[in-house]
């Protein structure tokens, strides 16, 4: 393996300004640990080898004009298939997708492009970004580097799987009800959500419009804040985009390394935690906490008393969202097309086409949402969801009254054996129990990597008031600087090798 | 042995019809409500779209604010409330029109509410109450290929235009309108006639029905007089002019009369009005009807119009219709069945027309008379017709002077609509200047004399007024180019 594999990204685009690697080296590089491992990971659905030294050169070429590049020029990117890419595959891992060719960007890809970031390939993901193993992927599971048996998460779990496996040195993952903190979490990674509004979901294949957001994998708290700069703030094209400038969140991010959190009042929340979560995550977390108090922080316990509701709301909200966001797959314009025979109807190649091409977990959430908005049952379900998301913010604000942060683990459990959960739907969402909070109040959540629990990476989840991601930079980056302290070495680095 | 149909007057002795309408409205927005894309009609297929209006995976809609002014200032001309906060919707169901497979539209929330309109009917005036007016997205346009009729059944296949989808549509829809009796089919023509006047002078859009810029569904119901409770409602669409409105309220009254007399229920249903024959035929039963599962448009953060800005286009709306005509009628010194035989686009010819220096009752008199009638005969607009204000103030001043008579005039207005040119110059060209020289005229008038003996010895006599039949032989003699008046005083001179 290359030692350029295994420098984050901020330590890459520095060798790459000062001369000391190309581009290209650093794209071939990542492209050949790709062909080396991703027959046992399975994180890429679509490599863009091509694409990836094209772009390289490019950054190369204006390094030796001279130019001014951005802080991540030349660096690669692991890139999840739910955002669009003009020209390239983008199926959000699903068959009903499959040939489907964008003529347009994402605002996120366009902004990775526009920064000089090196897009590898497209990554596995659960279809329409549905589930928390990637096990619903329509082309089949990937694989968790630390423990190959076990999943990388999901539904970011292709990103997830590249970057921990040093495939690429960060990713783009979305996160709906905790699609990027659980498979960060998982896979010992750092995975921000954004406040919802904080980057653009212009171009982001819709699974739930009001809680879908884009957001950094990377394996260092720096390199997330650096990512979430190159693809965040407002965008005209997205209405629900914040039109304000992003928090200062690389220099929150360096500001925390320093590791003093006098003064920070973190809350602990009672409702996250207790039955359902295994021992070894609640000691990870217990040794968090303590590190939290060692950095100077108050710690205090908080009760909110409406989390419990968070996912029978989610579980209406988003099914809800999704059965109209999917009602375009339907034969006519793009995608598969199945049973046009000339002689069938347009509703029959209509259903043939969407019996095959989504698979049964979509499948359950459209009829469910389908039914959840139904009149008559519309105020039972979407309306009574609608009410205990309003209550969840309160219990936010609550908190947020008295603290500054309010933290949690992010996961309940370390990374499950594949196929654990794939016949238990109820299991399966409550891997998202800790995360759903955050997704329904729009307010911004970190998972940071801070302990094991027998060999597999623990991660704790930091909140904090909307439009405040600065303060969950500033505070992963001092735990992650706190750990090292303890363990002598990165969450990761305990990775077996691939 | 068949029982006569009854007759409308016979049906309306014994029935109440109420009446709603439900018209859509395409506003002229240089681009589309949620995307970028020029509205232009009648470009190629498929040649205005972008991912936005084609609903591709992962686009998303930003709403026009163009389109929003425009909604506001409607509701404002309309006496609407206009709501301090409200959302769009999505409403779901599955067609290939519509890219999305959900129409952006509004809901429980719409943008304006509760206002009035009302419309003048030969001098009688009815108030139309307006429920709401909302926002929404228009869908594409199918063409359905192989079958006979152009509809989708019997169609081998179909093909899918978007270049209409997402262009803005305001959709103004009334309350139930009662009282208006017999004269229903008139009231629902008169309402979308003033509806569409108003929308013009608003300048929000070209309100074509012909083009589909401006659609009309018409809710018909009938009760037996004494019945307090109205009947089973029906919705006829594609009425697709405004003599259509009025054809289709009356043909369905006397459709559902015609099933209430035979003991027969009216079924609840979609009604699709021919053009061709004045009748319609059932279409999707709302018994079947689709559950468009609304819910709060996720993608659009909710409207806010503020009190402040809603002033301000509430100082921008134009003088309406109806007070226009209050203005002009009493400018003009018209009576109020004229007035009523006017509509916006009439108004604006004759304005014009003073403007250019004809005397207002001169301008009144073409636009309404001669020219009226040959829009009528072309099934055409006033408007559509090839002359122009100014030609036809030239006309007037050519008639005024004496240069021209009115036949004359109306061969010289031929000239005109058949593209040879201004008034003056096809009075040039087809030789059509009065016969004054009174050689040419004293010739004319003694053979007319010679001609009709015992005519000239009753003027003789002192009868005077039989000099008309000579005056008409002269002008016959003289294909009209004389001055009758000139003709009647050489008569005169030489007879008395
Ligand atoms: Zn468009």
């Amino acid at each position: 393996m290359s030692d350029l594999v295994r420098l984050d990204a901020a330590s890459l685009a520095a060798e790459i300004a000062a001369g000391n690697a190309s581009a290209v080296e650093v794209a071939e590089a990542h492209l050949d640990r790709i062909a080396a491992t991703d027959d046992r990971v399975h994180a890429f659905l679509h490599v863009d080898a091509d694409g990836a030294l094209t772009a390289a050169r490019a950054v190369d070429e204006r390094r030796s004009r001279g130019e001014e590049l951005g802080p991540l020029a030349g660096v690669p990117l692991a890139m999840k298939d739910v955002v669009v890419t003009r020209g390239l595959p983008s199926t959000s891992g699903s068959k009903i997708l499959a040939g489907w060719r964008p003529p347009y960007d994402a605002t996120v890809s366009a902004r990775v492009k526009a920064a000089g970031i090196v897009m590898l390939g497209k990554t596995n993901m659960d279809e329409f970004a549905m589930g928390s193993s990637t096990e619903n992927s329509a082309y089949g599971a990937t694989h968790n580097p630390w423990d190959l048996s076990r999943v990388p998460g999901g539904s970011s779990g292709g990103s997830s799987a590249a970057v921990a496996a040093y495939q690429a040195p960060f990713g783009i993952g979305t996160d709906t009800g905790g699609s990027i903190r659980q498979p960060a979490a998982v896979t010992g990674l750092v995975g921000h959500k954004p406040t919802y509004g904080g980057v653009s979901r212009y171009g982001l294949i819709a699974f739930s419009s009001s809680l879908d957001q884009a957001g950094p994998l990377t394996r260092t708290v720096l390199d997330a804040a650096l990512l979430h700069e190159a693809i965040g703030g407002h965008d005209p094209a997205d209405s629900t985009s914040i039109d304000a400038p992003l928090p200062a969140l690389v220099t929150a991010a360096r500001d925390g390394a320093r590791a003093d959190l006098s003064g920070l009042r973190v809350g602990i929340v009672r409702e996250l935690s207790g039955e359902g979560y295994e021992p070894g995550v609640l000691a990870g977390f217990a040794a968090a906490v303590t590190l939290l108090t060692g950095l100077g922080a108050t710690v205090t316990e908080v009760s909110c008393a409406h989390f419990g509701y968070a996912l029978p709301a989610y579980y209406l909200i988003a099914p809800s969202e999704c059965s109209s966001n999917l009602a375009r797959f339907d034969a006519v314009r793009y995608g598969l097309r199945v049973g046009d025979d000339g002689v069938r109807g347009l509703e029959e190649v209509m259903s043939l086409t969407r019996e095959a091409g989504f698979g049964a977990e979509v499948k359950r959430r459209v009829i469910l949402g389908t039914y959840a908005l139904s009149s008559g049952y519309y105020d039972a379900y979407y309306g009574q969801a609608q009410k205990v998301r309003t209550l969840i913010s309160r219990d936010f604000a609550a908190a947020f009254a008295d603290c500054d942060v309010l933290v949690s683990p992010t996961t309940p459990t370390v990374a499950f054996p594949l196929g654990a959960r794939v016949d238990d739907p109820m299991a399966m969402y409550a891997a998202d129990l800790c995360t759903l909070p955050a997704s329904l109040a729009g307010t911004p959540a970190i998972s940071v990597p801070c302990g094991l629990s027998d060999g597999l990476p623990v991660g704790l989840q930091i909140m904090a008031p909307a439009q405040a991601d600065d303060r969950c930079y500033r505070v992963a980056a001092a735990v992650e600087t706190a750990v090292a302290g303890r363990d002598g070495r990165p969450i990761l680095a305990a990775a077996p090798p691939v | 042995m068949t029982l006569a149909a009854p007759s409308y007057d016979d049906v309306l002795a014994r029935y109440a019809p109420v009446i709603g309408l439900e018209t859509h409205v395409e506003l002229g927005t240089a681009s589309k409500m949620f995307c970028g894309c020029p509205t232009e009609f009648g470009a190629e297929p498929n040649t205005q779209v972008c991912p936005v209006c084609l609903g591709l995976p992962g686009a998303l809609p930003v709403a026009n604010a163009a389109a929003i002014e425009a909604t506001i200032r409607i509701g404002l001309a309309l006496h609407c409330s206009i709501a301090s906060w409200c959302r769009f919707a999505r409403k779901n169901y599955f067609y290939p029109d519509m890219p999305k497979n959900f129409q952006i539209s509004q809901y429980d929330e719409p943008l304006c509410t509760d206002g009035w309109v009302d419309v003048l009917l030969s001098g009688d005036t009815y108030r139309i109450e307006i429920e709401r007016v909302h926002l929404e997205e228009d869908t594409g346009k199918s063409l359905h290929v192989g079958g006979a009729t152009g509809r989708i059944h019997g169609a081998t296949h179909s093909l899918v235009d978007y270049n209409r989808a997402g262009i803005p549509l305001v959709e103004i829809v009334t309350k139930p309108v009662t009282g208006t009796g017999a004269r229903a089919p008139e009231v629902a023509r008169a309402y979308v006639t003033e509806l569409r006047d108003i929308l013009r002078a608003l300048g929000v859009s070209d309100v074509r029905m012909e083009q589909g810029s401006l659609r009309c569904d018409v809710n018909t119901s009938l009760s037996p007089l004494d019945s307090p409770v109205w009947g089973t409602r029906t919705e006829t669409k594609n009425v697709n002019s405004l003599r259509s409105v009025e054809r289709a309220v009356r043909s369905e009254i006397l459709r559902q009369s015609t099933v209430l007399d035979g003991g027969g229920r009216i079924t609840q249903e979609t009604r699709h009005f021919h053009e061709n024959t004045g009748q319609s035929t059932p279409g999707r039963s709302k018994e079947e009807a689709t559950d468009y599962r609304y819910f709060p448009e996720p993608d659009l953060v909710p409207l806010a119009p503020a009190e402040e800005w809603i002033g301000q286009l509430r100082g921008t709306l134009p003088e309406l219709p109806s007070a226009r005509r209050a203005r002009l009628q009493e400018a003009w010194g018209m009576s109020a069945p004229e007035m009523a035989a006017a509509n916006a686009g009439a108004l604006d010819l004759i304005e014009a027309t003073v403007a250019a220096g004809a005397p207002p009752e001169d301008a009144r008199k073409w636009w309404l008379g001669e020219l009226s009638r040959r829009a009528n005969e072309a099934g055409e607009e006033l408007a559509a017709l090839a002359v122009t204000p100014t030609q036809v103030a030239e006309l007037v001043r050519l008639v005024a002077s004496g240069a021209i008579n009115d036949k004359l005039a109306r061969q010289a207005l031929d000239g005109v609509l058949a593209g040879e040119g201004d008034p003056g110059a096809v009075v040039e060209a087809r030789g059509l200047a009065v016969v004054s020289d009174s050689g040419a005229l004293t010739v004319a008038v003694d053979a007319a004399i010679a001609a009709a003996p015992e005519v000239a010895e009753k003027i003789r006599a002192g009868k005077v007024a039989a000099a008309g039949a000579l005056v008409g032989a002269v002008m016959k003699a003289t294909r009209g180019q004389a001055d009758a008046q000139r003709v009647r005083d050489l008569i005169l001179e030489r007879l008395t």
